[in-house]
């Protein structure tokens, strides 16, 4: 999907690699300040890269504060109000910490923001999976045309965009390289 | 994929793909308190069984309650089927009424197949796309208990491609063994049928599968072994001389299961007829996997009905 087709679409670079890795740095900063204080927090991602970019996060809160919270993966897929739209989506996993979300500040990571679609499905999902505390929502790019009233509470980068065109998170997990395009269709 | 009709339907990508939703929605309802998903909220699910069953239906119903669609279940008995109707007015009757999914078990092969071919032709005239899964359409085939055979291997061996399995007994009167082996045969393993030749199927050698008559020399090398069910209801022949003869000659005894690798496993369809196919101490032995097979036919029943009902109409 992200796969990037040299000369397919005019793509301008939002992030560089180096960027990417600064932003996480500062998000798990402001994570770290945020929750000062607050036990029983979990970074939860939504797949795909979100869910890499909760790991990151993880690494990076641990590192610079010495606590590590415990990161899970939500798939919202189950929960999305569009797949009579389109044809069946593939599932990607779900795995919770084992202590579960019961009185848990969760903090939900996802690569872009825009309709909010996806953060509202993982919220359903997150309650039935039990009731956290507080939920707070960090995203690497906020690029605004929001559907629903969702806001985040951490954003890497605000891009205000137009709808026709796309912003592509490249993550070297599974893309080879860490980079933030946006490309016009 | 339209309707849910044989294994043959599905190519190995396809089969996998249903393995790994149905892997993905046992994580999503792993350790919940609401085991609910609102995934096919509004969907009418109608199972319609003219045999006999008790794991097939109620496992359809609770995989559609799980994913929130509303399930009814239609028998042959206290139904207008009773008074005489059609199985394709009744069907069509179904369908009119709204039904998104209807889920047939009837006697006859073939008969799943026949409904579809209905629906198919009535959906051009009314708009109304109603689906169809075969949960076992006489000697033919019954696809969603191969899924949850291949489903339950894959967890317990890790893998398919490449295991050798063997399927015992009553292979002629049996839709599981059918379905079992053309989709084990697609996902890559080496299938070996084991039964007395009056129980295996005319065209068996058309089958992918290498055919045996002599059990105990197969277990040794086997990493799966799936026992059938003697189906009595079905049998009216002399097939074998008596059940006992049966038992010493096809059935999985203590001293048999002995012969099996130790990472075997044992399956079986269910309902057990324990000391005819399957000794009690063998089928509740802990490489038994019987009630997990049991686990995973609602995670599979519940991806085909994701795989049919959830994206948009084809």
């Amino acid at each position: 999907m992200a796969q990037d087709r040299p000369g397919a679409a005019a793509a301008r670079e939002l992030l560089s690699a180096s960027d990417v890795a600064r932003t996480v740095a500062r998000i798990a900063h402001q994570i770290i300040e945020k929750t000062a204080g607050t036990e029983n927090v979990v970074l939860v991602g939504i797949p795909t890269r979100g869910a890499m970019l909760a790991r990151r996060l993880g690494a990076a809160v641990a590192e610079f504060s010495g606590t590590p919270f415990p990161v899970g993966i939500v798939d919202p897929t189950l929960y999305r109000d569009d797949l009579r739209h389109h044809p069946a989506r593939p599932l990607s996993s779900t795995d919770l910490p084992d202590g579960g979300l019961d009185d848990a500040l969760v903090v939900l990571i996802d690569d872009v923001l825009m309709s909010g679609r996806t953060v509202r499905a993982a919220l359903d999902a997150l309650a039935d999976h039990g009731r956290p505390r507080a939920v707070q929502l960090a995203v690497l790019v906020d690029r605004g045309h929001r559907e629903l009233p969702i806001r985040a509470d951490y954003v890497g980068k605000n891009v205000p965009t137009a709808r026709d065109e796309q912003v592509k998170v490249l993550l070297e997990e599974i893309d080879g390289v860490d980079a933030v395009r946006l490309e016009r269709a | 994929m339209r309707h849910l009709l044989s294994v043959t339907d599905l190519d190995a990508a396809a089969a996998t793909a249903l393995l790994d939703t149905a892997d993905r929605l046992r994580q999503a309802l792993l350790g919940r308190e609401v085991r609910k998903l609102p995934t096919l909220r509004g969907r009418t699910v109608i199972t319609m069984f003219y045999e006999n069953s008790t794991r097939t239906r109620v496992s359809f119903e609770v995989a559609g309650k799980w994913m929130s669609a509303d399930t009814v279940n239609v028998s042959a008995s206290g139904s207008s089927v009773a008074k005489g109707e059609s199985l394709r007015d009744t069907a069509l009757t179904l369908s009119a009424m709204g039904a998104d999914c209807v889920i047939v078990r009837h006697p006859a092969s073939g008969a799943a197949h026949r409904l579809a071919a209905w629906v198919d032709k009535d959906r051009e005239t009314t708009g109304t796309p109603t689906v169809i899964v075969n949960a076992g359409d006489g000697t033919h085939e019954h696809p969603t208990q191969a899924l949850l055979d291949a489903a339950t291997l894959r967890d317990r061996l890790g893998s398919i491609a490449g295991k050798r399995v063997g399927i015992v007994g009553d292979v002629l009167h049996s839709r599981v063994a059918r379905s079992n082996v053309f989709l084990l045969a697609t996902l890559g393993a080496e299938v070996v049928l084991v039964a007395p030749p009056t129980l295996l199927p005319v065209g068996v050698a058309q089958w992918p599968c290498r055919v045996s008559p002599e059990l105990d020399a197969e277990l040794p090398a086997l990493d799966a072994v799936m026992m059938l069910r003697v189906q009595a209801e079905r049998m009216h022949g002399a097939f074998f001389p008596s059940s006992r003869e049966y038992a010493i000659g096809y059935g999985l005894s203590e001293d048999r299961a002995a012969l099996l690798p130790e990472h075997a496993v044992v399956l079986h369809p269910g309902p057990m007829v324990r000391g005819m196919e399957i000794a009690p101490a063998v089928a509740d032995a802990p490489n038994a996997a019987v009630l997990q097979q049991v686990r995973t036919g609602v995670h599979v029943r519940m991806a085909v009905l994701y795989h049919l009902l959830a994206g948009a109409p084809e």
